[in-house]
């Protein structure tokens, strides 16, 4: 137990420190939406209707962006064979890793989410029920990501491959997480179902993701 | 004989070289019956003859998920039993799931458009289909990038396997985004409630096309494993006329 929060901590202070740290994640999900008027037309009711959608779409690209630094400094560093070789079992310390991930480049998405909502002109209630949601959803992301961060790790050429493995399989949190949001602002469907599948999506993510990542690194590192 | 019995390249090679003639010979006498029979068949009184697009569609459909059902035991052959010629399996049936998933893409479009009047619609089945083609191609990508043979099998097994356990939640997400986003505005064909002078004909091809399927698959697994012999070979000689050189 002591050797898991060591590596939490360990994971989220290097996060934090090295490389301009969770703030890059933000700054391009900031990017990405200010995009979006440049590409669609500034025309405000527009871009409340999109909103949501906007949100979801850039914080899926930024934590994919992120995505490669689960594994590969680690593996440069020979970090990631101490781990290996370590008494604690694989599958914990990915499951350590990825909670680590998700609180240095996940959670500051989603606080940065109410400050882009304004730019999307999106009311109070929108951008709270946004915010949930990606809440709920983002550790689906994370954990899904990881497989393909594991995959790809040995690769050297992995960034590219990377997007390609994991896209097709976050479509699922995507489409539930834009569904619960727009349920909650203008939908006459209800904002419980799809709220809870997006919850449930994350809980599966949490115990196949570990898993897959710890047999890929398992399988790939010998 | 058991599958271990199988493990052996060389006697896999003797097995499967007896029994392809028999195979392709099979295949091409069921799929002229199937292809006669579709011809054959009678138009749908509202669909008229575009109706024998599915004879080929719909076999290409069920391959597409079959393949990767396949995919998915020779994965679980190489994590769990090391089975020598699962990886073998799970390389070679890739592509020919992709042709499958491809052409049933292709020929769902074809039907698509005089029955629709639009190539491409985002239906939930058809939206799910598209996102199966894109696996598949993620999964050959990985294969393609890991040059050790073994070592990308493993991190292909681990794909597919991963692969198989979100198709299902992929596949109901689609229908579920599908129902929220515009009813139901596509015919639908029910299995149960197609006449008998549709249903034989396309059984006769399913049956053709899953046998089409063994011999390519079979075809495809001997020409990975003398690839990988002449692979070896290759080096052995590379490092045989180092010295002179």
């Amino acid at each position: 137990m002591t050797a898991l929060l060591a590596l939490i901590r360990r994971d989220i202070r290097i996060a934090l420190r090295v490389g301009g740290g969770a703030l890059i994640g933000v700054l391009f999900f900031l990017t990405v939406v200010v995009l979006m008027p440049f590409a669609m037309g500034p025309d405000l009711a527009l871009l409340a209707r999109l909103g949501p959608a906007i949100l979801w779409l850039g914080a899926l690209l930024a934590s994919l962006l992120t995505l490669d630094r689960l594994f590969t400094a680690d593996h440069d560093d020979g970090a990631l064979d101490l781990i290996t070789m370590s008494r604690t079992p694989l599958e914990l310390s990915c499951a350590a890793k990825a909670l680590a991930h998700w609180l240095a480049a996940g959670l500051p998405l989603v606080i940065a989410t109410p400050i882009l909502g304004l730019l999307l002109n999106l009311d109070a209630g929108a951008t709270a029920a946004v915010a949930l949601t990606l809440l709920a959803g983002t550790p689906a992301l994370t954990f899904t990501g990881m497989i393909g961060a594991a995959l790809a790790v040995t690769l050297h050429r992995g960034g590219l491959l990377l997007a390609v493995l994991v896209l097709p399989l976050s479509i699922p949190v995507l489409i539930f997480g834009v569904a619960a949001s727009e349920a909650a602002i203008a939908g006459p469907s209800s904002f419980g179902a799809p709220f809870s599948i997006l919850c449930a999506l994350s809980l599966f993510g949490l115990v196949v993701g570990p898993l897959a990542a710890a047999a890929s690194l398992r399988q790939g590192l010998d | 004989m058991t599958l271990i019995d199988l493990a052996n390249p060389t006697r896999f090679l003797a097995l499967t070289a007896r029994a392809l003639p028999w195979l392709v010979a099979t295949t091409a006498i069921l799929l002229a019956i199937g292809l006669y029979q579709s011809a054959m068949a009678p138009d749908d009184y509202q669909q008229g003859a575009t109706v024998k697009i599915m004879f080929i569609h719909v076999p290409n459909a069920w391959l597409s998920m079959f393949v990767w059902a396949v995919m998915s035991l020779a994965a679980l052959g190489t994590l769990v039993w090391r089975h020598p010629l699962a990886d073998v399996a799970a390389k070679a049936a890739a592509p020919i799931g992709a042709a499958f998933t491809f052409l049933a893409l292709v020929t769902g479009s074809l039907w698509g458009r005089p029955m629709w009047g639009t190539y491409w619609e985002w239906d939930a089945r058809l939206t799910s289909v598209l996102i199966l083609f894109l696996m598949y191609l993620g999964l050959i990508a990985l294969w393609r990038a890991v040059e050790d043979p073994s070592r990308a099998a493993r991190a292909a097994a681990v794909l597919t396997l991963v692969g198989a356990l979100n198709l299902p939640i992929i596949k109901f997400s689609v229908d579920w985004w599908n129902t929220l986003h515009q009813p139901a505005s596509v015919m639908r064909m029910g299995g149960p409630t197609l006449d008998r002078a549709f249903l034989i004909p396309l059984l006769v091809m399913a049956l053709a096309f899953s046998l089409l399927f063994i011999t390519l698959h079979l075809a495809a697994m001997r020409n990975e494993i003398l690839r990988r012999r002449v692979r070896a070979m290759q080096m052995i000689q590379a490092q045989a006329g180092k010295p002179q050189a």
